[in-house]
């Protein structure tokens, strides 16, 4: 410690090294904020590159999908569409509700069990009942549904929307005009 | 004498560059005591022997695969039918995966209890236990990828659970979905994490693993608790032969574990993925079978803070201001070993009771009806289950005068004997709608 200090000139000390060092300090922030906005920007580049498409117009249109003349919906009666992955369900009053067929715990596909009129998941034994309510947890929210108009006596359900909902309510359910 | 000085004979050098690039990597002399099997039981050798097999089997799988849903179930069809050894290589990469978990799981379970965490080895622990993580998201991504009943559905609901991860679970799920369900977009990221980005990330930090050993100098030195810690420096053998001997050993029954279980079981390949149609019941894969059981208990978002607190909690283990560090002695002393077998016990009476009571007898939410399921699901068993954590530690610390490290020992042992058991319950005692069944 001693000698080295002793080594050094006096009075050079004071007047060289704080600018030295401040130049030095102020290329090595430049660098540094250089580089970081350089990451910074592959890092972007990266997300936006791997940022899931957004769903377009061109699917929501299509995504409505008549499903069929509404006599042919009884009252009291759930019918699946494998396709769409909903149940068009029409309750004994004749209110029509479209359910999704997916699990709102984990994601699996339930079935409608005719025999207990519940909807009942396999993978981890929660039921719903014809309205999509929970009856038996883990599930937490009921079933979500998907908007559903009727057009001229045709039933029409726009899958590209799907709708999240804590219970069922009589609101969700649409009635045929009444002539 | 020759065998002991191999750097000195320069024609010998020559012929094998291989062998020179291994002892590169060693250091020249290794203490005589680490080379007990007792001590290592080989596990970190036979997770690199495994890595190995997995690299060399997915590139080949690589040429034989099709990563569309189209033709992913198909192109394994195929694989396995029409390509020489097509199913031997399938087998081989589904048996190494499946074992790496074991193994670097007990590898890590080794360290802990053998004092591998304690300085200078604080930051390796850490390393390590990324290595596991990764080790399992590659296990995961690879599961998606024969597109079968088994594949499609284990994955829906391992990704159906990511939803309900606190503040970002859905838009995590997004991303990993690529869209809003499983589909050509899934596949495509899960191809890419899997032959890409993990086992890119397991090379680098595999290497980083091990230069951290070597830094550490060597492995810890076993003694038992009454031995007082050697301060003259440990005799030393020659890496080679007596290292390497040993090391290829445990590599050559590796190799020959793996090679037999593949020709006597077949990886398996159920009915082509269909989205219409969840098999009763839908298990996630056996190493996040402990997460599915859990939250079969809790509020899902809870069963995720538990998960999160004890991966945290596992991270931060080395870092916890301990008074010893008696490194090479196993579970610590005889009192660790001691508090240690009696949180075992622990675990394996409480987390069946646990199991059966929430099954049979306690429906928190009927209990409490007009409170939100968070509460009755999830603040309440939440509570039980730091109280019982809590309470273990007490009892540690007063009843059997643990210090703060048997202590946290005994804690880990506790949660991890829980887990272990939690896995065992899902795997085996769920049958059909999940209900608990008795297997045997």
């Amino acid at each position: 410690m001693e000698p080295s200090k002793t080594m050094k000139p006096k009075g050079k000390e004071p007047h060289q090294t704080p600018a030295q060092v401040s130049r030095r300090c102020f290329l090595n922030i430049l660098w540094t904020a250089l580089g970081l906005g350089a990451l910074a920007e592959f890092l972007w580049l990266a997300f936006s590159f791997l940022r899931p498409a957004e769903p377009g117009g061109e699917s929501q249109a299509n995504a409505i999908v008549p499903v069929g003349p509404l006599a042919s919906f009884e009252p009291g009666t759930v019918t699946a569409f494998q396709k769409g992955e909903f149940y068009l369900v029409r309750l004994d009053d004749g209110g029509l509700i479209a359910l999704s067929c997916r699990c709102t715990h984990l994601g699996c596909t339930v079935p409608w069990v005719e025999k207990e009129k519940k909807f009942l998941c396999p993978c981890h034994a929660s039921a719903f009942d014809i309205t999509g309510n929970v009856i038996n947890s883990p599930a937490a929210r009921a079933l979500d549904t998907f908007p559903l108009s009727i057009e001229n006596n045709i039933v029409k359900v726009d899958t590209g929307r799907r709708i999240k909902r804590s219970g069922f309510n009589p609101e969700q359910l649409v009635y045929p005009p009444k002539i | 004498m020759r065998a002991m000085t191999p750097a000195t004979d320069p024609p010998q050098r020559r012929l094998n560059p291989l062998g020179t690039l291994v002892l590169h990597f060693r250091p020249r002399r290794v203490a005589e005591k680490t080379l007990r099997f007792t001590l290592t039981w080989g596990l970190g050798g036979m997770a690199a022997v495994l890595v190995t097999f997995q690299l060399f089997t997915g590139i080949l799988l690589k040429f034989a695969y099709g990563p569309v849903p189209t033709q992913a179930y198909d192109s394994l069809v195929r694989l396995q039918e029409g390509f020489l050894f097509g199913q031997l290589v399938r087998n081989i990469h589904f048996w190494s995966a499946n074992l790496l978990v074991v193994v670097v799981c007990l590898h890590g379970l080794r360290v802990f209890f053998s004092g591998g965490f304690h300085p200078p080895r604080r930051l390796n622990w850490v390393v390590g236990l990324s290595l596991f993580i990764l080790v399992l998201a590659s296990n995961l991504t690879g599961y998606l990828l024969p597109w079968d009943q088994l594949a499609y559905w284990a994955t829906t609901i391992c990704v159906g659970m990511l939803e309900y991860i606190p503040l970002i679970g859905s838009r995590l799920q997004r991303i990993v979905l690529g869209g809003p369900q499983i589909g050509p977009a899934t596949l495509r990221n899960f191809f890419a994490m899997h032959t890409a980005v993990f086992p890119a990330l397991i090379v680098m930090l595999m290497a980083f693993h091990f230069w951290r050993v070597r830094k550490a100098g060597g492995l810890v030195i076993p003694r038992s608790p009454a031995e007082e810690p050697d301060d003259k420096p440990p005799a030393l053998v020659p890496t080679h032969p007596d290292l390497l001997l040993r090391e290829a050993a445990v590599a050559l029954a590796t190799i020959a574990g793996v090679l037999l279980l593949s020709l006597l079981y077949d990886a398996p390949m159920g009915q082509p993925a269909n989205p219409g149609l969840s098999p009763n019941p839908t298990k996630a894969p056996w190493y996040f079978a402990g997460i599915q059981e859990l939250l079969m208990h809790f509020h899902p978002s809870f069963a995720w803070l538990i998960a999160a607190a004890l991966t945290f909690g596992t991270f931060y283990l080395p870092y916890l201001d301990y008074r010893e560090a008696p490194a090479g002695v196993w579970f610590a002393s005889t009192t660790g070993r001691r508090t240690a077998l009696v949180a075992a016990l622990a675990a394996a009476a409480v987390t069946p009771l646990a199991v059966v009571l929430d099954e049979y007898a306690v429906d928190f939410s009927a209990m409490m009806p007009g409170w939100p399921q968070a509460f009755s699901l999830g603040v309440v068993p939440m509570a039980l289950f730091i109280a019982v954590v809590v309470g273990l530690y007490i009892l540690m610390a007063r009843k059997f005068r643990a210090s703060r490290l048997e202590s946290v020992q005994a804690t880990f042992v506790f949660l991890a004997a829980g887990w272990v058991i939690l896995t065992i319950t899902c795997v085996l005692f769920r049958g059909q709608d999940m209900k608990l069944r008795w297997p045997f």
